[in-house]
């Protein structure tokens, strides 16, 4: 149940995002999540994308810095108190929680988190009853998507 | 005025006898107090009998800063620790500072040349001078103030920053002299700016600037913004501190004090004593030192020398403003920077040191330093708190190691610069030379 999620440093000045997009649109990934994390002088782009490790390998090629790392995608209805419901067994359970993205549409919202311990994440979510989103449904098709404790 | 004429207008004659005296002198107390030398005459088979006049300096060692670094703290000490009552240090290439000592007679002659050059600068004991230098481990606040009383001037203790207090002060006390780094020279005319001090309400005549390179632009500016004559001071904690050279009022260059620091011009590359109308390394053998006497220093600064009459009336050697170096040791807001030292830090944090590059750049006449690192994936960490966190470590170890701020920027790989031999670190956008 564990997503692998995409990182890549940028500069903060212009073309270095559409850079990355470029590089993915023209292999024919595709962005199923993204995120910026900005300061003055740089950012962290973060992406859910369909093949990572491809992505990463045409990145670095491009001489860009990139790194996988572990999250979980938790799937709640769209509705007010879902997302306090799954943070609060995290808090209650001693997971901190490093970043987090999400995104609301229709009846349901998709929340990435990274934290402190991914597979005590896992295993606390999915006793809370939490449902968590797997690399298959996100659209990834690569050969290590598919976790075989799922 | 000249301080003390019988010493500043001897005869070229009188004053070679003089300083070959001093050496005699000199070279018999290194050999018998201080290891370092008597070891290294030794090897090379010599006595200090075979030292008779100046001409025969040539054939003693060099002394290097790192020859101080590596006998510090105080290994290279001319006598006993309890004769010593000054301690002052400046930073070293690898961290640790360059540790200079002084007797009680080195403080009198460092009074003793100070007083001169500030009265070959036309100050006088009627003048109320404003010591900007920093005071404490480095030499120019304490070496301007002992002897700016010396000299029988009103010394207003007051070192750096707090540029607005400095103003009101300069102002309110009526500063006629003002010391301080050229750069800071310029930042206290912002200030008064500022302030809304007019000029017609200082009464400024005099600055008395060194510790850092300046060109003649930077005069001019100065002198058009502060309406004081610009003058040039010179010299190096390991020869004694400020005071070292002086200009005087004829400028063309800076009066060496050469009956206490006997001045050679060598080739940096060979180190062969070459004519000093060419410019070179300029090398000092602290003729009357006793705390640390020194054969030899290498300054790494590159001048000249011209012996030749000066209208003042000085008969002493002057050297060309220095505005560069054999090494690349940086100079920022009067501090000593070796990009070694912030090598030595990405080392010890990175394991082995990423691409990176240093950036001096001036703004509002202060002296900033940038360092961008390449971030590649060894460094790469996926929160922003990492990130940060790592740069705050890389600012405060090197901030504390060098003693200047530092701005550090993280930048992309591939983006610093590559070459073909030695990596160029350091990318200076001042106009200093």
């Amino acid at each position: 149940m564990k997503v692998q999620q995409l990182s890549v440093f940028l500069e903060n000045r212009s073309g270095r995002l559409t850079e990355v997009t470029e590089t993915l649109g023209h292999a024919c990934i595709n962005i199923t999540a993204q995120c910026v994390a900005d300061s003055s002088d740089y950012g962290v782009l973060r992406m859910v994308v369909s093949d990572p490790v491809q992505a990463a390998a045409l990145l670095r090629a491009r001489g860009l810095s990139v790194t996988l790392t572990d999250v979980v995608c938790i799937e709640t209805p769209n509705v007010p108190g879902a997302l306090h419901k799954a943070l609060e067994q995290l808090s209650t359970a001693g997971v901190s929680v490093d970043y987090m993205y999400a995104f609301a549409n229709g009846q349901t919202a998709l929340v990435l988190i990274r934290t402190s311990d991914i597979t005590r994440t896992v295993n606390v979510l999915l006793a809370g009853g939490q449902k968590l989103v797997g690399p298959r449904d996100l659209g990834m098709s690569y050969a290590g998507a598919f976790d075989p404790s799922e | 005025m000249i301080w003390n004429s019988s010493q500043e207008s001897m005869s070229r004659d009188e004053l070679a006898a003089c300083q070959s005296r001093r050496l005699r002198e000199l070279v018999q107390r290194v050999y018998h107090g201080v290891a370092f030398y008597r070891d290294k005459m030794q090897r090379l088979g010599m006595m200090p009998e075979d030292i008779r006049t100046v001409e025969d300096l040539p054939s003693l060692p060099f002394t290097t800063k790192s020859d101080l670094r590596d006998n510090y703290p105080f290994g290279l000490f001319g006598v006993p620790l309890d004769q010593i009552v000054r301690l002052h240090a400046s930073s070293g290439t690898t961290g640790r500072p360059t540790v200079v000592g002084y007797t009680r007679r080195d403080i009198g002659v460092w009074s003793e040349v100070i007083a001169r050059s500030l009265a070959s600068t036309g100050t006088t004991p009627t003048d109320l001078i404003q010591v900007a230098y920093g005071y404490g481990l480095f030499t120019g606040g304490l070496g301007l103030h002992y002897g700016a009383e010396k000299l029988g001037c009103a010394v207003i203790p007051i070192s750096g920053g707090n540029s607005k207090r400095q103003v009101q002060i300069m102002r309110d006390f009526g500063t006629t002299v003002l010391a301080c780094t050229p750069s800071y020279a310029l930042h206290l005319a912002e200030a008064i700016a500022d302030e809304h001090i007019d000029r017609s309400d200082l009464k400024l005549r005099v600055g008395v600037f060194g510790a850092e390179p300046w060109t003649d632009g930077m005069r001019r500016e100065i002198e058009q913004r502060l309406g004081l004559t610009a003058m040039d001071i010179y010299g190096l904690s390991e020869v004694m501190g400020p005071g070292v050279a002086c200009e005087c009022s004829a400028r063309c260059g800076l009066h060496v004090q050469e009956d206490h620091f006997f001045p050679e011009i060598v080739d940096p590359e060979s180190l062969k004593t070459q004519d000093p109308a060419i410019r070179g390394e300029l090398v000092f053998t602290t003729l009357t030192k006793e705390g640390l006497p020194l054969l030899r220093y290498r300054t790494r600064d590159l001048t000249t020398l011209d012996a030749s009459a000066c209208a003042c009336g000085r008969t002493t050697v002057r050297m060309a403003k220095c505005l560069a170096r054999s090494d690349d040791m940086l100079i920022i807001r009067g501090v000593n920077v070796f990009p070694s030292q912030i090598e030595a830090v990405l080392m010890g944090l990175a394991g082995v040191a990423p691409h990176y590059v240093i950036e001096v750049d001036r703004e509002h006449n202060l002296d900033v330093l940038s360092l961008l690192v390449e971030v590649d994936e060894r460094l790469f960490a996926d929160t922003m708190g990492q990130l940060e966190s790592w740069t705050a470590s890389v600012r405060r170890q090197i901030e504390s190691a060098l003693g200047v701020s530092i701005r550090v920027r993280l930048v992309e790989p591939k983006t610093i610069a590559r070459s073909e031999g030695k990596a160029k670190r350091v990318i200076d956008r001042r106009n200093i030379q």
